[in-house]
């Protein structure tokens, strides 16, 4: 039988729409040429945007095409600083290291790192928030969704909040695209001022991404050479990937997807928590697609390895870290034990999941955990 | 005949190989895990697929794959080796960058980005044929040099600059050396176990493979650290965080492993095609070819057609596609600043044309060209007050034109 | 860069191309732009003995727009007197032939290749009378 494939947050199969209508850019021209296929490269790069655009309700003038999340959080937040005073910049303990990592590279241009924590439900504690902003703060960055439990941040609120205080204001989006509404104009009323997205977390292909941005923010380019992007990102356009981007925007179905996936999950942390698991994040809004979850005293390698040869592709934790054994620093900062941290597995859904497979395992799942109990009590 | 238009325009972007396409398609659908995924095969496929194409690009360049890193292209690569060498060896070695008036702008404009930030850059005038004179380029060498960048194939004029020598001043010095290689895979031999070179930056889209991937060598032996530009998940051993693009990095393996097996044979064949096409055009009147013609890549030729305006040119060979500078400025009414350097008039630069020729390229269609260009440089120079100026004897260098 | 269709038509069949005598006492001869600029218009006039432009020829060294502008301006003359001649303005070049923004310039140079031609022709007939 073939896998299922239950990691899409990690990165999710191609459309095979989104193939076709990248196929004959694959050997396309340079956007940037004169003659008629740079003519034909630009204008497929331009109706990507709107396309993109579209999904995000933005416009397309706000949109600067990138290699990806990373690249976009990192566009976001190093471009943005670059025209500050080097002052405070507040960040979510449960960021992506896109976001953390380049949050942290920015003291050595003098700016102050400030954590603020979750609670047990991984939501950001709003009183440690407004306590953080008393500071200067130049910058706030806070993922509009979590990339390992899902866990849905009241984004909007804490525009605000920083908005009062004069900091400009970022969201990591790049999970929260295509699984849930996202709406650009209405976010940056309450003060989101730039909100970074990826291809592959939809279906589109992996290489391309997007920064939002407000173009009242003052940004400066962090990549340099050739003036594309409108000067905010130096480089020939990788205009396949952009275009499978603007392909894949154009077919998501949100809200469907969304109904979809919550009735899987229903279904599955039911089966979970009657299994003896814990579900992280289950009190809060969550992504209707994801689902972190542990065992009591199961190792989580060994159960993500048995469910792989059962044919489930899972993960333990987020892709960018899994290639550590450490407990989930997400987890961590809810103020999960480790050791139950480190038994974390995660399932992530889309539309193409099915309730039969989501059944299917939930039996591989008992399966292979007694399995590993019958193993223990040999050991043991 | 020739189906038109006819693409002369490899410099700019190649078109993806058939094969490069054949290779990438299975990991764009049935094998599209995140090759950072650990816990399951589609992770695992993934990774295999990007190490293979690691071994693919260090074996074209010969150099171990672990010296190599995945950008999303050249330009990302030049930002990466420049400002990551630069501001990591700053403290130690000190601010001084020298680099060459002719390089592409994805160097041009992170070392004017480091002079903002307080480094002191020279930039070196190349000699009229756009080769480096290794005399200047030792004299500007001070012992608070960090870096030196220079491009080992020019794009807009093909020149190849001797590399090898200026590498070895450098290490002399004690100077990070930086080498863009993007217009060079596949039409030069590159040994970086034998080239003093400690940065080289690759693209594959210039080598038939896909846009929005390349490369950076990275030396290490000894060993060249960089600060990362990019943060995130640590990716590529910390010195380029984010998702790595499994199909794109599996075609520019695949475009590389092509270039290397193929090179030979290919480069003979466009030689051939070149060296027609200067023939050609060589037919025509008051023509000047821009850049050493020895010390180049046979894939391009850059001529300047005197007293003809460069737009005009453009429109009137619309039926081929070339290039009138580097695609990059193409947007711009400036003249190429790459002819500019090698001391071109204004006039001279703006009736440039760069023919780059590549693997699709047939005979017929530098026939093509030829006559194409034979019968509108005719039907431009009747137009031109200039040209009959020319011929009736007058200098117009010694004009003395209104200003406006 | 997207060219109107009466550009490209001026462009593919330029309309008057050629040299007058510059020495006829009836001709005007009025030389503008710079080649470092990037265009050169050369632009001539034959005027008959009530005034009236008979004939008008150019060169221009330029861009697509460039050329289009001295071309129609050489049809625009014919039949006009001078006066009428120096009524034409570059934003009537500009209009008809829907020059963008970035080639407003191209007209400009065709309205003072215009006026440096009647004046060169005002010059020689002055000095004759």
């Amino acid at each position: 039988m073939d896998a299922v494939y239950f990691d899409h947050n990690a990165s999710s199969p191609l459309d095979a729409r989104v193939l076709e209508a990248m196929m004959p850019y694959l050997a396309s021209g340079n956007a940037s040429s004169r003659h008629s296929f740079g003519r034909k490269a630009r204008e497929a790069v331009e109706s990507a945007r709107q396309q993109v655009a579209e999904s995000l309700g933005a416009h397309p003038t706000q949109l600067a095409f990138t290699s990806g999340g990373t690249e976009a959080d990192n566009l976001g937040l190093l471009g943005m600083g670059a025209n500050l005073k080097p002052s405070q910049i507040i960040v979510s303990a449960v960021e992506h290291p896109a976001v953390l990592r380049t949050a942290e590279a920015m003291r050595r241009q003098g700016w102050q790192l400030r954590k603020v924590g979750v609670d047990a439900d991984g939501l950001v504690r709003i009183d440690d928030f407004l306590a953080a902003l008393e500071a200067p703060t130049g910058l706030v960055s806070v993922m509009m969704a979590n990339n390992e439990t899902g866990v849905v941040q009241d984004i909007a609120a804490m525009a605000e909040l920083a908005r009062q205080r004069k900091a400009v204001f970022h969201t990591d989006a790049v999970q929260g695209l295509g699984k849930m509404a996202i709406n650009f104009a209405e976010l940056n009323r309450h003060g989101v001022g730039a909100l970074s997205v990826s291809a592959h977390k939809i279906g589109g292909p992996q290489g391309a991404g997007a920064l939002v941005i407000d173009k009242k923010l003052d940004i400066r380019a962090i990549q340099f050479g050739g003036g594309q992007e409108k000067g905010l990102r130096g480089g020939s356009e990788n205009v396949a990937a952009i275009v499978g981007f603007g392909a894949a925007c154009s077919l998501l179905k949100v809200q469907q997807s969304a109904q979809h996936t919550y009735q899987l999950r229903e279904v599955l942390e039911q089966g979970i928590t009657d299994l003896g698991g814990v579900v992280f994040g289950a009190n809060a809004k969550r992504l209707s697609s994801t689902s972190f979850f542990s065992f009591p005293d199961v190792d989580g390698e060994t159960l993500v390895v048995a469910l792989d040869r059962a044919g489930f592709a899972v993960a333990s934790g987020s892709a960018c870290s899994s290639d550590s054994t450490d407990p989930s620093p997400v987890l961590l900062a809810m103020g999960v034990m480790p050791e139950l941290a480190q038994g974390a597995v995660r399932v992530s859904l889309n539309h193409s999941n099915t309730m039969h497979e989501v059944q299917d395992f939930l039996q591989a799942l008992n399966h292979a955990l007694n399995k590993m109990q019958q193993l223990a009590a040999i050991a043991a | 005949m020739s189906k038109t238009p006819i693409y002369l325009d490899y410099s700019a972007t190649t078109p993806v190989d058939k094969r490069v396409a054949e290779a990438m398609i299975p990991y764009l659908t049935e094998h599209f895990g995140n090759p950072a995924s650990r816990s399951h095969s589609f992770g695992w496929t993934a990774d295999d697929a990007v190490e293979n194409a690691r071994e693919q690009v260090a074996a074209l360049v010969n150099c171990d794959s672990k010296e190599i890193a995945w950008t999303s292209g050249a330009t990302e690569s030049n930002n990466l080796a420049i400002k990551g060498a630069a501001n990591f060896y700053a403290a130690s070695k000190g601010k001084h960058i020298i680099t060459v008036m002719t390089e592409h702008k994805a160097v041009i404009d992170p070392v004017r980005e480091l002079e903002r930030q307080g480094f002191e850059a020279t930039f070196l005038e190349p000699e009229p044929n756009g080769l480096l004179d290794i005399a200047k380029f030792k004299a500007a060498l001070r012992p608070d040099t960090v870096l030196a960048s220079v491009m080992l194939v020019n794009n807009e004029i093909g020149v190849i600059q001797d590399i090898e020598a200026i590498g070895n001043l450098c290490r002399a010095n004690g100077t990070i050396f930086h080498v863009d290689a993007a217009q060079a895979t596949g039409k030069v031999e590159i040994n970086l176990e034998k080239l003093p070179v400690d940065l080289m930056s690759f693209s594959a889209h210039k080598t038939y493979g896909p846009k929005g991937i390349g490369a950076l060598y990275v030396r290490r032996k000894p060993r060249v650290r960089l600060e990362a530009q990019m943060h995130g998940g640590g990716h590529e051993r910390g010195f380029r965080s984010g998702t790595l693009p499994t199909h794109q990095i599996v075609g520019m393996g695949e475009a590389f492993r092509i270039a290397k097996d193929e090179m030979a044979l290919e480069n003979a064949r466009i030689r051939r095609l070149r060296d027609k096409l200067l023939a050609g055009l060589s037919e025509i009147e008051e023509v000047y070819v821009n850049g050493d013609l020895k010390q180049r890549v046979p894939h391009n030729l850059n001529i300047s057609f005197n007293y003809v305006e460069g737009e005009s040119l453009i429109m009137a060979v619309k039926d081929i596609a070339v290039s009138s500078g580097s695609a990059c400025t193409s947007a711009s009414l400036e003249p190429s600043y790459v002819l500019r350097a090698l001391g071109r008039s204004d006039e001279l630069a703006h009736s440039s044309i760069r023919f780059s020729i590549g693997r699709y390229t047939t005979e017929e269609d530098v026939d093509y060209t030829i006559d194409l260009l034979k019968i509108k440089i005719e039907k431009l120079r009747e137009l031109s007050p200039l040209w009959e100026m020319f011929q009736e004897g007058i200098d117009i260098s010694k004009v003395e034109w209104a200003a406006h | 860069m997207a060219y109107s269709d009466k550009v490209l038509d001026h462009y593919e069949n330029p309309r008057n191309v050629g040299v007058l005598d510059k020495n006829d006492d009836h001709v005007g001869t009025g030389m503008v732009g710079a080649p470092a600029c990037g265009d050169v218009m050369k632009l001539q006039i034959r005027v008959n003995d009530d005034g009236v432009i008979e004939d008008a020829k150019f060169k221009t060294y330029g861009c697509g727009s460039a050329i289009a502008s001295s071309s129609l301006v050489t049809e625009w003359l014919k039949g006009k007197n001078l006066d009428q001649a120096m009524t034409i303005k570059n934003s009537d070049i500009a209009e008809e032939l829907a020059l963008p923004p970035v080639k407003i310039h191209c007209s400009v140079l065709a309205e003072d290749a215009i006026k440096a031609a009647i004046a060169d022709l005002k010059q020689k007939q002055a000095i004759e009378v």
